[in-house]
């Protein structure tokens, strides 16, 4: 039997209560806008890139449940001076981490605090809460005009 | 007559439903998604399965026992139907896939031959999408206008408004006769005598209500009402378009196929009679005649007791949610019924959602298909709770402990 506090770590429920990064960045290159049809799930990703290709700074905007918000605020706050091939390879890791065997431990030397949000493996109706501040900022890293989904 | 605030009647009727014995994540179900579906009775699942294992067959074509038994298995049906809406005739009684379904037909079949541009479609502001999107569609085909009926924050229809946008313009009044985001029971007899000196036709749709409150189709004198199975203990996939026959006969066919024919040539079709010209190809059978037994289980306990048991439990749930810390009630309609839509200061209604599951609480959390709604309240979801016959008062005590554990979890 899964506790929902497998869930609902308090680390996710304080990120949740004050997200960090929260707010239109002042000074941005990049944004994009998600959206989850099913929940309503609304977010607004700015970004700074610089000139290497390192995200500068990044912040959110949006409405959701605990999880979308607390994981776009330990994204944000994980993204801040990474490549964009960091990005890559920590998108690649998350998704991973949201959809593998619950036999799977989450590889928290590389996903540092985002491991936090691993069980919502076990909750498959709301993996997609999770991942829709990763699809939305890969949308705004391709300057996309179409919201991102996370179909 | 049985009086249905008894618990043993209760404990009855909770015995029809077998789905209702269960326990999620060891806790015992409370099922309280009524308005998203309802459950179903065993002898509306007996009738489907003595169906495919009796009777299965074609109807209105083999010559055969098998397809004649299925003929009348599946017309059977659409005489309980017409009683139980007390429809003129059986020629007025459409199947079709669901709600959704009809209103698309109407919108398709009667909007098309009947909406030009410049006309005026009028629907309300707590419409489900399927009673929004297709006349959308319509007035997007056909240079009609889409005008909308507001609503007070009680979730109530404003009627002097409504008055004031009906004209001789307005050509149809699409209504839901019970909102399924708020449990607003709108005054449908009113609409339909307003619609009717303008000239417009009304469109009900009873989704949502047909399974609380009785519906006299000739009474109200609605040009159209739509309904699904599913919600009154019926079947998914299976639903009706009832009509008036004269608006009916003059309509042009939804899709064109088997069974809607009388005589095909390459040159010429020549359409079948009602009600088979709006049914082409097979029918969904099995549910068509689980969704005659859905109705004559409702029969069986009657709308009296219905109406009074589920008010019963909506004023219990009602009185909980006032006294409970932090709470926001959704639609406080002074005439509603079976539904408890609500917000939780600092718990996003998905999470509720996923919470009270691990409790064996089922709600929906969303938007309900009433974005709309959402919109004029300000919320981006609701987390709903939704009361059927078969709901107890420990169940909205389960629902109650579960928002209280969700407060814990998020203190």
């Amino acid at each position: 039997m899964f506790d929902l506090r497998d869930l609902y770590q308090q680390v996710i429920v304080d990120h949740n209560k004050s997200p960090r990064n929260f707010g239109k960045l002042a000074d941005f290159n990049h944004q994009a806008d998600g959206y989850n049809p099913l929940c309503g799930d609304k977010l607004h990703i700015y970004l700074k890139v610089d000139d290497a290709g390192v995200i500068e700074d990044v912040s959110f905007e949006g409405e959701g449940c605990a999880i979308s918000v607390a994981s776009a605020s330990l994204m944000t706050d994980a993204m801040k001076g990474k490549s964009l091939d960091d990005f890559r390879t920590l998108f690649d890791g998350f998704q991973h981490m949201v959809t593998s065997d619950l036999a799977e431990a989450p590889d928290e030397e590389h996903m540092g605090k985002l491991a936090v949000l691993a069980g919502v493996r076990e909750f498959p109706s709301r993996i997609k809460c999770a991942t829709l501040c990763w699809h939305t900022l890969h949308a705004a890293l391709q300057d996309s005009a179409e919201p991102a989904k996370t179909e | 007559m049985m009086d249905g605030k008894t618990p043993m009647d209760l404990d009855r009727i909770r015995a029809d439903f077998p789905i209702l014995h269960q326990q999620v994540f060891g806790k015992p179900l409370a099922y309280l998604d009524n308005a998203a579906t309802t459950q179903k009775p065993q002898s509306v699942i007996d009738a489907v399965r003595e169906y495919y294992e009796h009777d299965n067959a074609n109807v209105h074509r083999g010559v055969h026992s098998l397809s004649e038994r299925a003929t009348a298995a599946y017309e059977g049906a659409r005489r309980i139907i017409a009683d139980f809406f007390h429809a003129h005739s059986e020629r007025e009684v459409i199947f079709t896939r669901g709600t959704t379904e009809a209103i698309n037909l109407v919108a398709s079949a009667w909007g098309r031959a009947n909406v030009r541009a410049g006309d005026e479609v009028l629907i309300t502001h707590m419409e489900h999408h399927s009673n929004i999107v297709p006349w959308q569609m319509l007035c997007e085909q056909t240079g009609a206008i889409l005008k909308v009926v507001p609503i007070n924050e009680a979730g109530e229809l404003l009627m002097p408004e409504f008055e004031a946008l009906l004209s001789e313009r307005t050509r149809l009044v699409g209504v839901v006769h019970m909102s399924n985001a708020l449990g607003t029971i709108n005054p449908v007899a009113d609409i339909v005598g307003l619609a009717h000196a303008v000239g417009a036709k009304v469109l009900i749709d009873g989704a949502q209500a047909a399974a609380h409150l009785p519906v006299d189709v000739q009474a109200l004198d609605c040009d159209f009402y739509v309904t699904s199975a599913h919600k009154m203990y019926g079947p998914t996939g299976i639903g009706v378009l009832i009509g008036k026959e004269a608006l009916l006969d003059a309509m042009p066919p939804y899709q064109g196929g088997g069974d809607m024919i009388r005589m095909v040539t390459f040159e010429k079709t020549e359409y079948n009679d009602l009600p088979y010209k709006f049914e082409a190809g097979t029918p969904h059978i099995a549910g068509a005649i689980g969704f005659g037994k859905a109705l004559e289980y409702i029969r069986g306990i009657g709308f009296d007791t219905i109406g009074n048991r589920e008010k019963d439990l909506l004023t219990y749930a009602t009185t909980q949610a006032e006294g409970f810390d932090g709470l926001r009630r959704i639609g406080t309609a002074r005439d509603k019924a079976c539904v408890l839509s609500f917000v939780l200061d600092g718990i996003h209604p998905h999470d509720l959602g996923t919470i009270l599951d691990r409790e064996g609480v089922a709600i929906r959390a969303g938007h309900h298909c009433a974005m709309p709604v959402m919109q004029f309240y300000k919320v981006p979801a609701t987390a709903r709770a939704s009361f059927s016959i078969y709901n107890t008062e420990a169940e909205v005590d389960a629902l109650f402990a579960a928002l209280h554990k969700a407060q814990e979890i998020f203190a």
